[in-house]
């Protein structure tokens, strides 16, 4: 086990490695100046201009620019904007809108879709199963663009039940971008139970608890429900990891100030360091959770072992 | 592939190397009529799925939309616009109302059915291509070349789609890379397909694995054919059925992606005409003139719902281990 994950960490390095290069190159490779834009005006003499562009590694080739950013990177320097505030600042002052905006669409996946994936693997092809396969297939179809307009104009201009926007109302604030987030995932999460608890449901240790006559309420929660869950729990698991790094659209709609409506105004703004500081992050979190969740289902299911 | 099929690709190996092992020619007859294929099996299980109907009606209708929308628009002509009728509300003549120019919404809506579908449908072709061929080869010659293959899909995995189209959209127009440079639906295309053709290539290495050491591949080999055609005539057959799934479903999540860089302003820009673009005008007057927003989101989410459905119930036919 130790091994296993000793040579998965190895294998991370080169891919988080890569995946930052590649928005470094992209960022970096494009022509016109920032420094010309970031004067404004005004225009600047040569020599602070001459300044600026060493300050910020802009007369290197692309490789040593990204090497330099590498070799800061180690040592927890992610560098500043063009108007000198600290990447690092900025990541610190938004991750923990988008961890809490994360942690409310986690508890909806696990709470709504874990329930109706329940309740319609319990009875398959009853009503209940039919109106969840049909729901999910709707709502997986519907673009979270779409379902954030639609939502914050029913339920937070016409109802009124939830703020339209920003972060004043603490949590409240976050359940209906939250819900938003969560839904694609959520419909996933719904039938990835359903299908689960029917297959095990069918199993012979099934058959024996039901056998010696234990209710139906203990085989499904103390025996089938714990197996079935294990797919569950590790595409949960890895979702964490995609919902940190894809919630562009629901923060922008919903104005909340976390990473993704950073990473997308720095996008717009050309702000390099920022684009490549965040988006690194967020990559680091994609990998990192589904190095988690495969350590975790090993852990979950004892049939299988990485030896 | 049929088994007539084969048994003439196997022939023609045979002839090619001027051998023969007898398994072109086989004693028994394998091509038994009554046995029925994967394919017509699986048009058996579509036909009795509605919701396969619901989408194939659904994605039928949004493709005459697209190439001939002058059908849809009731006579109106998206261009045609007159401040006077600025925001109206929907009527019975004019379906869908005026936006905020005053130009006919349900004129505007259809004709862009036009730029999202063939957005999407390039965007899949071009996924397929990247992720077949990368597949391919990294499945087939294993080793190095697959390492190597199957981490470069793994950096362009942790790059989320939308962001990483995101990036190369913004930086595009400034570069002189000939498609990406000019703003256009090309190069929509092209950035969606180059950070999303990474399931496919997965899905086309899992199955190339799968079978590369099957008897019949051995038995190709053995009649001397070539790699290249090993691998296009016996070994990737068996990977159209999921990859036929995959991109089915993928049409609607790529148009839904179009819409969402088109929303962000870097995707098409005005004067295309676009939801995504149509969403954009109409964000700021939601709270005046919701259906500004409602009908494009509306139709957008029909189309995208077409695909997704018509690539469920194709999975449902195809794959026999999910029937119940």
């Amino acid at each position: 086990m130790g091994r296993y994950v000793a040579r998965r960490l190895l294998l991370t390095i080169p891919v988080l490695l890569g995946a930052s290069f590649l928005i470094f190159a992209m960022v970096y490779a494009l022509p016109g100046d920032p420094i010309r834009a970031l004067a404004g005006e005004r225009p600047l003499s040569p020599a602070v201009m001459a300044q600026l562009r060493d300050d910020f590694n802009l007369n290197d080739p692309l490789g040593v620019q990204y090497l330099k950013y590498v070799g800061d990177l180690l040592q927890g320097d992610l560098g500043t904007d063009f108007r000198g505030r600290a990447v690092t600042e900025t990541i610190a002052r938004t991750l923990p809108v988008t961890v809490k905006l994360t942690a409310v669409a986690v508890g909806f996946e696990i709470v709504i879709g874990i329930v109706a994936g329940v309740l319609a693997g319990i009875r398959r092809n009853g009503y209940f199963d039919n109106l969840v396969l049909v729901s999910t297939t709707i709502i997986v179809s519907i673009p979270i663009l779409v379902l954030a307009f639609v939502t914050q104009f029913v339920f937070g201009l016409k109802l009124g039940w939830f703020p339209i926007a920003g972060t004043q109302e603490g949590i409240y604030s976050y359940l209906l971008p939250g819900l938003v987030l969560a839904s694609g995932s959520l419909a996933y999460v719904a039938r990835l139970t359903r299908t689960s608890l029917a297959e095990n449901l069918r199993a012979d240790y099934v058959r024996t608890a039901r056998a010696k006559g234990l209710p139906q309420r203990t085989i499904i929660v103390r025996h089938t429900l714990r197996n079935s869950l294990i797919p569950v729990v590790t595409f949960i698991g890895a979702d964490i990891g995609a919902l940190l790094g894809g919630a562009i659209v629901t923060e922008s709609v919903f104005n909340l100030p976390g990473m993704g409506r950073e990473v997308y105004n720095a996008v717009r703004q050309q702000e390099g360091a920022v684009v490549v500081g965040i988006v690194t992050l967020m990559v680091f979190f994609f990998i990192f959770f589904n190095l988690v969740v495969d350590v975790l289902y090993a852990v979950l299911d004892p049939r299988i072992r990485y030896d | 592939m049929t088994d007539s099929q084969q048994q003439q690709d196997l022939l023609h190996d045979e002839v090619q190397a001027g051998t023969t092992t007898g398994l072109a020619s086989p004693s028994v007859d394998v091509t038994n009529d009554r046995q029925n294929s994967l394919w017509s099996d699986a048009w058996k299980a579509l036909k009795r799925n509605p919701l396969f109907w619901i989408g194939a009606v659904l994605g039928l209708v949004f493709l005459v939309m697209a190439i001939v929308p002058q059908v849809f628009a009731r006579g109106a002509d998206p261009r045609d616009c007159d401040l006077a009728n600025s925001r109206q509300t929907p009527s019975s003549a004019h379906w869908f109302g005026y936006d905020q120019q005053g130009c006919d919404y349900l004129a505007n809506v259809v004709y862009g059915a036009r730029s999202s579908l063939i957005i999407g449908v390039v965007a899949v072709l071009v996924v397929l291509l990247l992720g077949i061929v990368v597949g391919a080869i990294a499945g087939y010659f294993g080793g190095f070349t697959d390492g190597l293959l199957s981490r470069v899909a793994d950096i362009f995995y942790g790059l989320p789609l939308i962001l990483g189209a995101l990036v190369l959209l913004r930086v595009g127009p400034s570069t002189d890379l000939p498609i990406i440079s000019s703003r256009g639906p090309g190069a929509v295309a092209i950035a969606l397909a180059l950070f999303g053709w990474m399931t496919a290539m997965r899905l086309v290495r899992s199955q190339v694995i799968a079978v590369k050491s099957s008897d019949y591949v051995a038995a190709a080999r053995a009649m001397g054919a070539s790699s290249p055609r090993i691998l296009v005539r016996h070994i990737l057959p068996n990977a159209v059925a999921p990859v036929l799934v995959y991109a089915t479903i993928t049409i609607g999540v790529l148009i839904a992606a179009e819409a969402t860089l088109s929303y962000l302003g870097v995707g098409l820009q005005r004067p295309a005409i676009s939801w995504g673009l149509q969403i954009d005008a109409g964000q700021d007057l939601l709270r005046t003139a919701p259906h500004l927003v409602l009908f494009p989101s509306l139709i957008l989410t029909l189309t995208v719902m077409a695909f997704i459905m018509m690539g469920d119930a194709l999975r449902d036919a195809l794959d026999p281990r999910q029937r119940a």
